[in-house]
């Protein structure tokens, strides 16, 4: 009972997965435009991701290492349908206004990534309940995120007018570039924490520890990289993640004045078990493309 | 010339009117990560063209004969992610094989597009307005080449960025997402065009 506790804890603040991870930007964006939106999405997902994990979880001992990123995206992608089918019938105002981005939710980064970094390697329930927490912590994200561009964009929260009379809304913040600059706020407003625990000299890399600065791209770089990676990688031993997370940032913190490129690529060679599988891979992937050309 | 007509209202308006990054936010992936130069952001803008356009001819074919015929449609979500990530694959393959020169050009990128949202997006955007193989087809292309207007203009941006005194917490992403909105804002100027 109280390791399920700890993955809820962790999934809403330790490893938030919109404010601390920076996964699953795409529908973060794309929904948000209201707080109702937002939730519903949150929800939505969180309903595809607890179920996800278990099965998946259950499933851990027959799907074979080298076939596992297919086998969890038809999991996946059952259940979003399903999930879909019951919206249109019970919901049909919400699964309208979020439209194609319920499908979309197949190839949600945190899902896939969650599946992979914790629902392969742990018992049944402790992934069902790290993918509630994962799943209440993107909806609290998404919510807020919600709340903050309707109360700009329309004066309302969840349809109630709470702006003065006077004010006069910020029809942008409704709009797609809206989405854009909430979430360059939040990134800096990241940044700037990072940049600040990292003069104190304490473990900044926890913060945005999925992703370098470049993280709000979804995983599916990273995934596709692992579809490669599949056949010569070795099954992920069964530490948590959270664990890994934990020594890799040491890790990073002991290394005094190397810049955090070498500081990956070090990791990356010396203890290719504590790498973190998650979007970083992507980045170091492009990365790597952008210098060969 | 109706149809032509139609063709056309499509072709403008999946490229520029609603563009699919910037306000779809399909894509945004390989967006703002492959931007930095707009060298590889128009390596990336040719790949993606020519999978999306392949995949949303396939993911056509497929809705048509299969699930349509069999009257499967509510297995389309798995059907298309499955399909796409499959072609990609074979893609490069042949790619590899057949044409050499082609494969130097698109290869690096290919395995970056598999399971982006975009190509997805475009084959469930296709089948919910009941899109034909060809005006499918249509469509795709010009996602496709929304995706790389804007990329390649964000990466032109960038590169400028780059001599800039950016403050220290917008070093990065913040900076570029700050773009992005300003090339939304200049992209809705679009929607008087339709």
């Amino acid at each position: 009972m109280n390791k399920a506790g700890e993955r809820l804890y962790n999934g809403l603040v330790k490893e938030n997965p919109t404010f601390v991870l920076m996964l699953g930007m795409c529908p973060t964006l794309a929904v948000t435009t209201s707080a109702v939106n937002g939730l519903g999405m949150g929800l939505t997902t969180m309903a595809v991701l607890a179920l996800s994990n278990l099965f998946i979880s259950l499933l851990r001992k027959v799907i074979p290492g080298r076939v596992r990123i297919p086998a969890f995206i038809v999991v996946i992608a059952s259940f979003v349908t399903v999930v879909q089918l019951l919206l249109e019938a019970y919901l049909p105002a919400l699964n309208k206004s979020l439209g194609v981005y319920i499908p979309l939710i197949v190839v949600n980064c945190i899902i896939l990534g969650r599946a992979e970094s914790y629902a392969y390697s742990n018992p049944p329930i402790p992934s069902l309940f790290d993918g509630i927490g994962m799943g209440l912590g993107f909806s609290f994200a998404l919510t807020c995120i919600g709340a903050f561009r309707e109360l700009l964009g329309a004066g309302k929260i969840f349809g109630v007018a709470l702006m003065p009379e006077g004010f006069e809304p910020i029809r942008i913040f409704g709009q797609a570039p809206g989405a854009f600059f909430v979430l360059a706020m939040l990134v800096a407003l990241q940044n700037y924490i990072k940049n600040r625990r990292k003069k104190e000299g304490k473990p900044y890399e926890k913060i945005g520890s999925g992703c370098s600065e470049d993280c709000m791209n979804c995983s599916d770089q990273g995934c596709k990289r692992r579809f490669y990676e599949a056949g010569t990688e070795k099954r992920a031993t069964a530490k948590s993640t959270a664990k890994r997370a934990d020594s890799a940032a040491k890790k990073i913190t002991e290394q005094p004045a190397q810049s955090r490129q070498d500081g990956t690529t070090k990791r990356r060679t010396e203890q290719p078990v504590q790498r973190q599988p998650e979007p970083t891979d992507g980045f170091e992937y492009i990365d790597l493309v952008e210098e060969e050309k | 010339m109706d149809n032509v007509k139609d063709l056309l209202v499509i072709l403008i308006g999946s490229s520029l009117v609603s563009n699919v990054v910037l306000s779809q936010f399909l894509g945004l992936c390989p967006f703002l990560g492959v931007s930095r130069k707009v060298k590889t952001a128009a390596g990336m803008g040719g790949a993606v063209i020519f999978v999306i356009t392949l995949a949303s001819f396939v993911a056509g074919v497929i809705n048509q004969f299969v699930l349509i015929k069999f009257q499967v449609q509510y297995l389309d979500t798995i059907v298309f992610i499955l399909v796409i990530a499959a072609l990609v694959q074979f893609v490069e393959m042949f790619l590899r094989k057949a044409m050499p020169s082609l494969y130097e050009a698109l290869g690096v990128y290919l395995p970056l597009i598999t399971t982006n949202c975009a190509v997805l997006g475009v084959a469930i955007n296709n089948e919910q307005a009941e899109y034909g193989i060809l005006t499918g087809m249509v469509n795709g292309f010009a996602t496709a080449v929304g995706f790389t207007v804007s990329i390649v203009i964000l990466a032109g941006i960038r590169e400028k960025i780059e001599y800039n005194d950016v403050p220290k917490s917008f070093q990065g992403m913040p900076i570029v997402l700050l773009t992005a909105g300003l090339m939304a804002i200049a992209f809705v100027g679009f929607s008087g065009l339709l």
